[in-house]
């Protein structure tokens, strides 16, 4: 009953790439002589115009911000075309998904500048107008993975709309859910990052500034952050996914070995 | 034909084959029958070495069978299973060409022998030839699949619950066709069920395993009249067993002179299992007996049923 | 909600999209004017704009608006379909009118762009043909024919020269050497990533469908490098690829150095492995499991079962998992043109960077326009492809 991973504690790759996130973020500066050390062509090996955690936290609300946007407007879109009163409009936003996701997420975020401004807001806007593709999408595969006969015998135990909704249709639809979440985040993660072009303040700015100044620390102090931040993140979203699917794991039967459903058979799909 | 010798096959822990002997003759069709995990299908997949087996010798025509290559022993034999595996990107007919095409007759020769084959499986050439297999019903396929494995006219066909997965209709339809295969081309069959009707009706022997082991080993009859324990008596099904030797001959073997009666009459190579089902039926003691153009040749009567044993 | 469906209203989706773009065309300006391009344009509102033929315009919007109300048919989507063609090249053509008059009144300076107003009815005609394509279930490959012939008309007014007045096409023709160079670039980045994702991406996924216990460690360093925000790794292989340039000089002939169009090729490959490996081993593992006993059963060598049964079967699997890499490696070339690799990429920055937004413009719709393009081209080959087998 108890979850599988972690088996032990101390391999467990989240902790050490979160740990090492937490070290970098609030001990770059201390990395000085070792810059120094490996860009002795740089007098000022250090970003220093703004401190790595204030952009860290800069970074985190932003892809926080529009993704939580994200969520809950596409989810409720989502939401929306799969009942019988929105059926009309799902293939419409079916349609507009697919087209949309065939956009490069840059080019949405250089594209909102126009119509919005220079700015954080228009970062924010464009983030969440992008991440809602995927957030969209899973709701309605999640929420169409659902077999029929467990609503049909849902409704015939006499639950409610509401009560199905959230008793059973959404924890079934959960996993699915929160994949698409997981791909929203982490490609607004980076996107977030090449909005500093656009004027924000966010873990891109070191990266950018070094690469129109040619200072390669300040773009490896930037990557490194930037990267690290990903990485954890979806480390992160994988332990909940893998937590959201508990009972499928539990009620397996008994005699039939746990490999089945080993995270490689998820992946390859 | 084939030969088993001692032969024995493990996955693991669990013995599938335990120590086999078996010689098949050429032009019998033989159906090998048990419940599932009775290693009757691992039996057949080490003919063609889909399953490589563990220890004892199989030899085919004379030679064991690793001494074959791999490949040109299985083009030498036809196989068709139950989920028939019909390549979906390939016509009816370039799906039947497939061995003749792996052993590079010509285009005319293999033109040819695609129309015949689709005509012996009752499947019009002109219309299905050039068809997918998505197009077709699950009957229409299976047919493909057996004309498939007939193709490069193999010296042996292995088929592996080919009816399994067809309704009670198409099966029969299916089964008939087999055996009449069987009649015109004289091929030994290897067959696979664990439908007792059905290797009934087809074989001219039957194989009974059970738990790797061969249980019986004899003729429809043999089954039927001397099991040779309880589980085969169980699994033929006690309470039906005279039904089933009825099912075995037909009308015309018990055939008397004709006579002249009102009632409708039987034809004469339907079985005597369905002589007795239209004898209730009808209320009467005796039937006329029909040929095939509907002329009265003999009368079956109800007496004549009861001594099975002859 | 079932009063809806059975009263007046036989296509909801339509008359919310036109209700949308009444409202948009009431409250946002069509197009925006301005003395030069660094000040912020007045707006032009689509009521401003409608004097002369100008009014014909409203014509496909008349039967938009009537088309809802119309019993499901295919002759109504087709009205429908071929009311959005004229109302989405009615709209390019009077915005690139409008844009002439007030060229011959202004400055050579001055400029003349789309409002937000003109994108969203824009983009809400596409959403009405998208719709009524849809209705109309003709199958993948009509409908990529049907909704280039929707786009077409719009595209040969771009061609024609009636819209040059407009400024994204006025940067264009001040422009035009760095766009074609910027263009042949993007295309040559893309290309050059498609080759050695194909060499190993390919073999990759054969391997890891075969050897089931590689699964697992491959897919995750493919999916870890995914995770890596593109403008991290290029940054993440700046130095390191610098340092291998200065030593070993051998690679420095071969063009490897941190900037430039190698690097970008290098990371975008990287990027591209997941989705062609991953494509490759589901094309092959839904190849049926039956078809596979069958070839061997038939004695087919395992060369001929993987060049004739399986490769086959497992193609429109596989190219989707190439169209996926494609428009992705289309998309991460645009960033690619922040460590020098140029492309549509370097256009949009320098956009960004100069706060010329029509220059924004100018690199970002070439790269959508290509990044549509080729996930139609796909799939179109895909559908082709999948007719035979399913």
């Amino acid at each position: 009953m108890n979850p599988a991973p972690p088996r032990r504690w101390w391999l467990d790759p989240l902790l050490w790439t979160g740990l090492l996130f937490l070290a970098l973020t609030f001990g770059m500066s201390r990395l000085q002589p070792l810059f120094h050390t490996l860009f002795p062509e740089q007098e000022r090996p250090m970003y220093l115009q703004a401190t790595f955690p204030s952009l860290v936290l800069a970074h985190v609300l932003i892809v926080g911000l529009s993704s939580l946007i994200a969520v809950v407007v596409g989810g409720g879109a989502g939401l929306l075309v799969t009942r019988d009163s929105g059926r009309d409009f799902r293939s419409l936003l079916e349609t507009v998904v697919a087209i949309g996701q065939t956009f490069p997420p840059v080019a949405v975020l250089a594209v909102a500048v126009p119509l919005i401004g220079f700015g954080t807001t228009p970062a924010v806007i464009a983030l969440a107008l992008y991440g809602l593709l995927p957030v969209v999408q899973s709701t309605i595969a999640g929420l169409e993975s659902v077999p029929q006969p467990v609503l049909q015998a849902a409704r015939g135990l006499g639950l409610s709309r509401w009560q199905i909704l959230w008793q059973v249709e959404l924890p079934l639809a959960l996993p699915v859910l929160l994949a698409g979440i997981r791909t929203s985040v982490i490609i607004n993660i980076g996107t977030a990052a090449i909005a500093s072009t656009v004027g924000t303040q966010t873990l891109g700015s070191p990266i950018i500034v070094g690469l129109s100044g040619f200072n390669t620390a300040y773009i490896i102090e930037g990557a490194l952050l930037v990267g690290l931040l990903a990485v954890v993140t979806d480390l992160a979203f994988e332990r909940l996914m893998i937590h959201s699917q508990q009972w499928r794991l539990a009620t397996m039967p008994r005699n039939r070995p746990i490999t089945s459903a080993s995270p490689a058979s998820a992946q390859s799909r | 034909m084939i030969e088993f010798e001692r032969v024995c096959k493990r996955f693991g822990d669990f013995v599938a084959v335990d120590d086999l002997s078996l010689r098949l003759a050429d032009g019998e069709f033989t159906v090998l029958i048990g419940q599932s995990g009775s290693g009757k299908s691992t039996t057949l997949k080490m003919i063609n070495r889909l399953v490589p087996h563990d220890s004892g010798r199989i030899l085919f025509a004379g030679k064991e069978i690793n001494g074959f290559r791999e490949e040109d022993l299985r083009r030498r034999m036809g196989y068709a299973i139950q989920s028939i595996g019909l390549f979906p990107h390939w016509t009816v007919a370039r799906n039947i060409a497939t061995v003749p095409a792996l052993l590079k007759w010509p285009k005319a020769r293999i033109t040819s022998r695609v129309e015949e084959l689709l005509q012996l499986l009752g499947l019009d050439p002109a219309g299905f030839a050039h068809r997918y297999p998505h197009q077709l019903s699950g009957g229409q396929q299976q047919r493909v699949g057996v004309a498939r494995a007939l193709a490069a006219d193999p010296e042996v066909l292995l088929m592996d619950e080919p009816f399994g997965a067809l309704d009670p209709v198409t099966r029969s339809a299916l089964q008939a066709e087999i055996a009449r295969i069987h009649q015109v081309s004289g091929k030994a069959i290897v067959l696979v069920t664990h439908d007792i009707d059905e290797a009934l009706l087809l074989a001219d022997r039957i194989v009974m395993l059970d738990q790797g082991r061969v249980v019986q080993d004899g003729t429809p009859r043999q089954i039927l009249l001397e099991p040779a324990s309880d589980s085969v008596t169980r699994f033929v099904g006690r309470s039906e067993v005279g039904l089933k030797l009825l099912g075995l001959d037909q009308v015309h073997s018990r055939m008397r002179a004709p006579i002249s009666a009102s009632a409708e009459g039987i034809s004469r190579s339907a079985t005597l299992r369905e002589a007795l089902s239209a004898l209730i039926a009808s209320h009467a003691e005796q039937l006329p007996v029909l040929d095939e153009h509907g002329q009265t040749v003999g009368s079956i009567h109800v007496a004549d049923l009861l001594d099975v044993t002859r | 909600m079932q009063v809806w469906q059975a009263g007046l209203i036989k296509n909801r989706v339509l008359l919310v999209l036109w209700l949308a773009g009444a409202l948009s065309a009431a409250l946002l300006p069509l197009l925006t004017h301005a003395p030069n391009r660094l000040v912020t344009g007045k707006g032009i509102s689509f009521a401003a704009v409608l004097s002369g033929w100008h009014g014909l315009v409203l014509i496909p919007a008349l039967v938009l608006a009537i088309a809802p109300f119309c019993r499901k048919h295919p002759l109504r989507d087709g009205i429908v379909l071929l009311a959005c063609a004229c109302w989405l090249s009615g709209l390019l053509a009077l915005a690139g009118h409008e844009a002439q008059q007030l060229a011959l009144t202004d400055s050579s300076y001055s400029r003349t762009s789309f409002g937000g107003g003109a994108w969203i009815l824009w983009g809400l005609g596409w959403l009405a043909a998208a719709d009524a394509l849809g209705q109309l279930k003709l199958g993948p490959r009509n409908t990529v024919l049907v909704a280039l012939a929707v786009l077409a008309p719009g595209i040969g007014l771009l061609f024609s020269g009636q819209l040059s007045a407009l400024s994204v096409l006025k940067e264009y023709a001040n422009r035009r050497d760095v766009f074609d160079a910027a263009l042949s670039r993007h295309l040559e980045i893309v290309s050059a990533t498609l080759v050695p994702t194909l060499l190993i991406g390919v073999p990759l996924g054969v391997i890891t469908f075969r050897r089931t216990w590689l699964r697992g460690p491959v897919f995750s360093v493919l999916n870890l490098i995914q995770t890596i925000p593109s403008i991290a790794l290029f940054g993440l292989l700046l130095a390191p690829l610098a340092a291998l340039a200065t030593h070993v000089p051998l690679l420095a002939q071969w063009g490897i150095s941190g900037i430039g169009v190698t690097p970008a090729v290098i990371a975008l490959t990287l990027y591209s492995l997941l989705p062609m490996a991953r494509g490759t081993a589901a094309g092959l593992a839904q190849v049926p499991a039956a078809a596979v006993e069958a070839a061997r059963g038939m004695g087919m060598s395992p060369r001929q079962i993987f060049w004739q049964v399986e490769v086959p079967l497992a193609l429109p699997v596989l190219l989707s998992g190439l169209r996926i890499t494609t428009v992705q490696a289309i998309g991460l070339t645009t960033v690619a043109a922040l460590i020098g690799a140029g492309g549509f990429g370097a256009i949009m920055f320098q956009g960004l960077l100069s706060s010329a937004l029509d220059l924004v413009l100018l690199g970002a719709i070439p790269v959508i326009a290509l990044a549509i393009a080729a996930d139609a081209l796909f799939k179109l080959l895909g559908s082709v492809l999948g007719e035979r087998g399913q």
